[in-house]
């Protein structure tokens, strides 16, 4: 609470300071300072968590270093801020990071009333409900007077509130502020259902003692497209890290890999050279040098092999590609093209 | 003899007459540092205001009366999560006063307790007591507010299971469930009858302070008082015709796993979160308050016992009439301190999933995304608390502080 309370007291700090940090342009002062700050969530397997070492890994961490190798060619150059559900907007806001990557729902209202912008969208995601298979539940609609642990200071709680009373169920919420009390509470016995985003769901189900008296229930009971944000009225900046995200799902349309990226480098398929800056000056036109795509590739790999690195079937989530597969594979991620 | 009357303010003279008088550069310099003050918080004001617009964050309180969409556990008032915002509000700001008054009435017992527990004779309990002190206060607050809300949740059958006892007292993991009075029509005589009973127990008060002062009789007033108000609403109830009603929780044992259980809607259920946060609260300041309480008594010198003694009085009489009106005076001012820290505290709740101010503001904020809103809400709601139970204990400070002439 106190750090919320901190964040929001930085954030009209900030503004009384004037904002100085989006006059001057957030691609100007990544490139002077030398890094991303990238703001993630550091408790979440799969979209963001350190290791012992403090190696941070997922596929939101993935493209903060996404967007620093296209700046930098270097994914190391991002300094993580871990960020709790109710101040990351704050931080974004107050100037405190220049990317928000922490698996945040892309809703009219944020996108809107917030002086935030998101990119697009990294994880399709939707809420869901985890129970013991021992209530015998295997439909969310039979939920009917469950008590239900959730997170405060998401849209979790409103959308539990939207699907329960659109079927006329009775309910009760128990509402913590950090997930690992959500976890705890849901363990000891205090609720039915732990309702959170699915891939959440699997990433928690994996810290229960016994992972398989627990299930994920079929229903998905909201729209969830998770995406990075950036600040409001800062254009060039927010073309730079939408078209990382572009250029991560082209390259997995046009079967680059981390792997063969450097012998696509001699292909005679313009779009592939258009992407890898071979031929014309893509690069350049959005402040970036022309190899940025290349880069991208090269040291982070392209959407595909990000997803199953961090949360695909071979990983300990085991989610299936579903919704976030490429639009001409039954998915729905589609990217402009770049030329 | 240049000076004098006629030298007036228009003289050198003068002038410098005024401006070396102290009063007026006390007052100039007051003036000037009020005027930059305003100016500051004016400042701030504007500025927040212009650099939210031009970020285009939407500002304002109106987002108050948009609908909140979003469940409570433990609301006090009617709530359903078509009401407002500002309701939500509402429902958090007397959770955080329900927990906050209960935790100091509990504090203070205890804190009471264990103080004087502390001076005993006997060495038990006194290094019991010290034992208490040293240990609580010595823990962070959180982390025994996260002990007794898994404890308690750890220590409890489950949701489909009960303990009983007295036959109307129900926990499990959902809560403490006990019957639930139903009032029926004419229950308002009853609840009129309590205040009728008190204000003749004030009068038989004075009545008793009366007699005890004309013939040095002092008459059963306690007893009287205590009869009246258990009485009256008694007599009444019956009057009446028993309106009065306990609604039971109702235990399901059968049926499909979900159905089982204590029925929601039926009796009253005391939330796990509101007795771990209440526990935490009152146990950690009581740590506190007993150290306060134990300080204002040994302020006390012995000497005064000792009087009082050879005076007649007995032990107990000594304890009430002499040295508890000394210490008081030494212990109100510290308690103040430790009230308030307890009511600023109890905005850990959300920790437990307590729904108080700050959990539901929470939400609150996130949802509308109003962050410079919600947080003046909370800064100004914690003020007006503390504010107010300064006020009243500096009232009773007053009371029984030394009156010298």
């Amino acid at each position: 609470m106190r750090r919320t309370i901190v964040s929001a007291v930085t954030g009209i700090t900030l503004a009384l300071a004037g904002l100085s940090f989006a006059s001057a342009g957030t691609l100007e002062d990544v490139k002077a300072k030398g890094f991303v700050q990238c703001g993630v969530n550091p408790s979440l397997i799969g979209f963001g968590v350190p290791d012992e070492k403090g190696v941070w890994s997922g596929l939101d961490v993935d493209f903060c270093r996404a967007v620093a190798s296209a700046i930098f060619g270097d994914p190391t150059k991002v300094k993580y801020t871990p960020l709790n559900a109710k101040e990351r907007f704050t931080a974004l806001q107050s100037g405190e990071i220049d990317l928000l990557s922490r698996n945040t729902t892309w809703t009219m209202s944020r996108d809107t009333s917030l002086g935030l912008m998101f990119v697009g969208v990294t994880y399709y995601d939707g809420q869901g409900f985890m129970v013991r298979k021992s209530l015998g539940v295997s439909s969310a609609l039979e939920l009917s007077g469950a008590k239900v642990c959730a997170q405060t200071g998401t849209t979790t709680e409103l959308n539990l509130a939207d699907y329960f009373r659109s079927h006329n169920m009775p309910y009760e919420v128990v509402a913590f502020e950090k997930n690992e009390e959500v976890l705890q509470a849901y363990e000891a016995g205090r609720c039915d259902a732990y309702t959170t985003d699915a891939s959440g769901l699997y990433a928690e189900r994996l810290k229960l003692t016994n992972p398989d008296d627990h299930m994920i229930l079929p229903e998905i009971i909201s729209k969830e497209p998770l995406g990075p944000a950036v600040r409001q009225g800062d254009d060039k900046w927010f073309n730079v890290v939408k078209w990382t995200l572009f250029a991560l799902l082209d390259a997995e349309e046009l079967g680059i890999t981390k792997a063969n990226v450097d012998e696509k480098k001699t292909s005679d398929n313009p779009e592939i050279k258009r992407l890898l800056g071979t031929e014309g000056d893509f690069g350049t036109g959005v402040g970036l040098t022309n190899d940025w795509a290349y880069n991208i590739i090269k040291q982070v790999g392209n959407y595909g092999e990000i997803f199953d690195a961090n949360v695909g079937p071979s990983t300990k989530l085991g989610i299936a590609r579903g919704l976030n597969n490429l639009w001409s594979k039954g998915g729905i991620q589609y990217a402009p093209p770049i030329r | 003899m240049a000076s004098g009357p006629s030298g007036g303010t228009s003289s050198p003279r003068g002038v410098l007459a005024v401006i070396n008088n102290p009063t007026f550069r006390g007052v100039i310099v007051q003036l000037v540092f009020v005027a930059v003050l305003a100016w500051f918080v004016w400042d701030v004001i504007d500025n927040t205001a212009r650099n939210l617009q031009r970020a285009n964050i939407a500002a304002g309180y109106g987002f108050l009366n948009r609908t909140a969409g979003f469940g409570i556990v433990q609301t006090l008032i009617d709530y359903a999560e078509t009401s407002s915002y500002g309701r939500a509000v509402l429902v958090g700001l007397l959770n955080t006063l329900l927990v906050a008054g209960l935790g100091i009435v509990v504090a203070t017992a205890l804190g009471f307790l264990v103080g004087i527990a502390r001076l005993s004779r006997n060495w038990l309990i006194a290094k019991i007591a010290t034992a208490y002190v040293e240990i609580i206060r010595n823990i962070p607050l959180l982390l025994q507010l996260f002990f007794w809300y898994f404890a308690v949740l750890r220590a409890v059958p489950g949701m489909r299971e009960k303990w009983t006892f007295l036959g109307v007292f129900h926990l499990n993991i959902a809560g403490l469930h006990v019957p639930r009075l139903a009032f029926g029509d004419g229950s308002i005589f009853i609840l009129a009858a309590i205040p009728v009973a008190i204000a003749i127990s004030v009068f038989v008060a004075h009545w008793g302070k009366g007699r005890l002062d004309r013939t040095g009789r002092k008459p059963p007033v306690g007893w009287i008082s205590a009869a009246l108000i258990v009485g009256l609403p008694i007599l009444v109830f019956f009057i009446a015709g028993r309106p009065i009603t306990f609604d039971v929780p109702v235990f399901n044992e059968t049926g499909p796993i979900l159905r089982r259980g204590f029925q929601s809607g039926t009796g009253m259920t005391i939330i796990p979160e509101f007795v771990g946060l209440v526990l935490a609260l009152s146990i950690y300041t009581a740590a506190y308050i007993a150290e306060v309480v134990r300080a204002g008594i040994e302020a006390v010198s012995h000497g005064q016992s000792e009087a009082a003694a050879s005076l007649g009085l007995k032990p107990g009489q000594t304890l009430r009439f002499v040295v508890i009106p000394q210490a008081l005076r030494v212990i109100i001012p510290p308690l103040t301190n430790q009230y308030l820290n307890l009511t600023k505290n109890s905005s850990l709740a959300v920790a437990v999933a307590y729904p108080d101010l700050v959990s539901v503001g929470g939400t609150v904020l996130n949802q509308t995304g109003q962050a410079v809103e919600m947080v003046s809400i909370w800064m100004l709601f914690y003020l007006g608390l503390s504010l107010l139970t300064s006020m009243v204990m500096n009232y009773w400070n007053r009371r029984v502080a030394l009156v010298e002439r």
